[in-house]
């Protein structure tokens, strides 16, 4: 595989209703709907959540098969989880054990219950960054972020400092594929050895990939300073961002989702459902 | 004694909307000894085809052999195989990583195999190649030299590999014209003193007449024209200019000469040439 093939966290160009919306609906509509991941307990309004979801992802019209890549670099992290948590929690409905192993009717809920938040939460943010383009999405940073200014929050530096580093990822892969060939062309070997010679190993990649960097990193200051960025003082823009009809929309249905599921959960209590 | 590409189809980013064909159809055929200018249009394809040249990419479909040896199989014999093809990328400075000229020069011929002895002389011998004084150059950090300079460092650290075929992809990108004519000399030194196949890629027609006998044109990933440069200038003058390569001036000059009822001999390859040529025609001292 080439390193330039990663899939998390790529921008996935489209013209869906979910790709139109403006950056800012979309990262709240992921704050919103990541909260409402924890308002569920049972296995319906994990069935709601999870319908949701696929709903979204059908509508943005990314193909699954994508989607669930993104899964891929997390889902030892989910396994694992789900694991501790069978194992080490605390429970009477002992369903299965082995010497001083014991899995509990709680414990694997609860494992489950886990995972499935897990992959959830990753999935909803996957389709906010596979719809949104970086520059795009960090003007919304900026711009959601600015109220905090006054209590002295850098909005403006932040949003450069992700602008930048997003602009160069792609470049310094690009980079390392580039560097990585030529040393295999000399008969370097990246995949063979113990750690130590492995670590070793990547010097001949590591070192022209610092300097390389470094001297990107001059020579952009040096761009920039040349056509009078001065930091944000005073910035206007080329694209103004605004909210539109279906702007609206998203945010009242992930609204609503969150307030039905908290509903669910401790309505109850309340005596608002039966 | 050759290297083969048959069929071979390369698509780069496969499954996304970045997804592009780069290389369609493509058999090429490198004998030991020749010397090969590949040229094309920006995007063309032409790195994308050398760096099938020693297994850095695999094809798609097709296959990539050097005497009749698979290039992209796994285990020590490939890997020999594809050791034996010296690649010089893009700004190959940029590769330099090792605290002294001579240990990065010394980086490929020891990943090779080569024991310090047999190292030391390659390195010797490569720095002789492009023109760099061994005891001048051989214990400075290669950081501290001048571009050209550092260009013949990364050159070195390929020749030192004692290559059998050496892949340059624009050697001479950047460089000062004085340089450039310095490279190329050594490169065709090396290649008439130990017999190289040279493969060159280049966006200087002038170049390509100048050093090659066998030109390669890339337009969208396939093969246009194969054969010898002058031979494909002539012919093929008009398609070359809509697939966005320019005829070397001399060419042109040397044709609009001819039109004009000059006789002229073929195969006039550089300006001194054309000069003594016209100098000839008109009789004059
Ligand atoms: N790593 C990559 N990922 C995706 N596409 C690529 C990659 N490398 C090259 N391409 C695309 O493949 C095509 C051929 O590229 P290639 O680098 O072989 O062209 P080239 O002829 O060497 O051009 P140049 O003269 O500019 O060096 C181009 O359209 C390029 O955009
Ligand atoms: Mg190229």
């Amino acid at each position: 595989m080439m390193l330039t093939e990663i899939t998390l966290g790529q921008y996935f160009p489209g013209n869906s209703f979910v790709h139109r919306l403006d950056p800012r609906t979309k990262i709240l509509a992921t704050i919103i709907y990541i909260i409402a991941i924890f308002f569920a307990e049972t296995p319906l309004s994990y069935g709601i959540l999870t319908a949701f979801a696929a709903l979204v992802i059908l509508i943005s019209r990314l193909p699954w098969l994508l989607v669930l890549k993104a899964l891929k670099p997390i889902w030892i992290i989910v396994i694992l989880t789900m694991f501790i948590h069978m194992f080490t929690a605390p429970g009477e409905h002992v369903i299965w054990s082995w010497k001083f192993l014991n899995v509990t009717q709680e414990g694997l809920d609860l494992g489950l219950k886990m995972a499935v938040r897990l992959i959830l939460l990753l999935l909803f943010s996957s389709v906010l960054t596979f719809t949104t383009s970086p520059i795009v999405l960090t003007d919304g940073i900026e711009n959601l972020l600015r109220p905090f200014k006054a209590v002295g929050v850098p909005a403006h530096e932040l949003a450069m400092m992700m602008t930048i580093a997003l602009r160069f990822i792609p470049t310094l892969l690009e980079e390392t594929d580039r560097i990585m060939k030529a040393q295999t062309a000399r008969g370097a070997d990246f995949a063979n050895g113990n750690m130590l010679q492995r670590l070793k190993n990547m010097l001949p990649l590591l070192v022209p990939l610092f300097i390389s960097a470094f001297r990107r990193a001059d020579e952009l200051a040096v761009a920039m300073e040349a056509r009078c960025y001065r930091g944000g003082e005073g910035r206007t823009r080329m694209h103004e961002l605004a909210y539109g009809g279906g702007d609206y929309v998203a945010l009242a249905l992930v609204l609503a989702l969150a307030v039905g599921l908290a509903v669910l959960r401790w309505g109850k209590l309340c005596g608002l459902s039966s | 004694m050759s290297i083969k590409l048959s069929n071979i189809y390369h698509t780069y980013s496969k499954g996304t909307p970045f997804e592009r064909l780069a290389l369609q159809d493509v058999s090429v055929a490198i004998a030991k000894g020749e010397i090969v200018a590949i040229i094309g249009h920006t995007g063309s394809g032409k790195s994308t085809l050398v760096q099938h040249l020693n297994g850095l990419l695999k094809p798609d479909k097709g296959t990539a052999t050097i005497d009749d040896m698979d290039i992209t199989a796994k285990g020590q014999q490939a890997k020999a195989a594809r050791q034996q093809v010296g690649m010089v990328f893009q700004y190959p400075e940029h590769q330099i990583f090792a605290e002294t000229v001579f240990e990065d020069i010394a980086f490929g011929p020891r990943n090779k195999g080569f024991n310090e002895e047999e190292v030391a002389k390659a390195v010797r011998e490569a720095m002789e190649f492009v023109g760099l004084d061994y005891d001048t150059f051989a214990e400075r950090s290669p950081f501290q030299l001048s571009g050209g300079q550092m260009r013949r460092v990364a050159i070195a650290g390929v020749v030192a590999m004692n290559p059998d075929y050496l892949v340059l992809d624009e050697p001479s990108a950047g460089l000062d014209p004085r340089s450039r004519n310095a490279v190329f000399r050594e490169i065709m030194a090396l290649h008439k003193s130990r017999g190289i196949a040279i493969v060159l890629v280049t966006h200087s027609m002038e170049e390509a007449v100048k050093y090659a006998n066998r030109m390669l044109v890339i337009n969208g990933g396939q093969v246009l024209f194969d054969g010898e440069p002058a031979a494909i200038f002539k012919e093929h003058g008009d398609e070359l200019v809509q697939v966005g390569v320019d005829v070397p001036q001399v060419y042109k000059l040397a044709d609009l000469l001819r039109h004009k009822g000059m006789s002229l001999p073929e195969g006039i390859k550089d300006e001194m040439a054309l000069v003594k040529a016209i100098k000839q025609a008109k009789g004059w001292k």
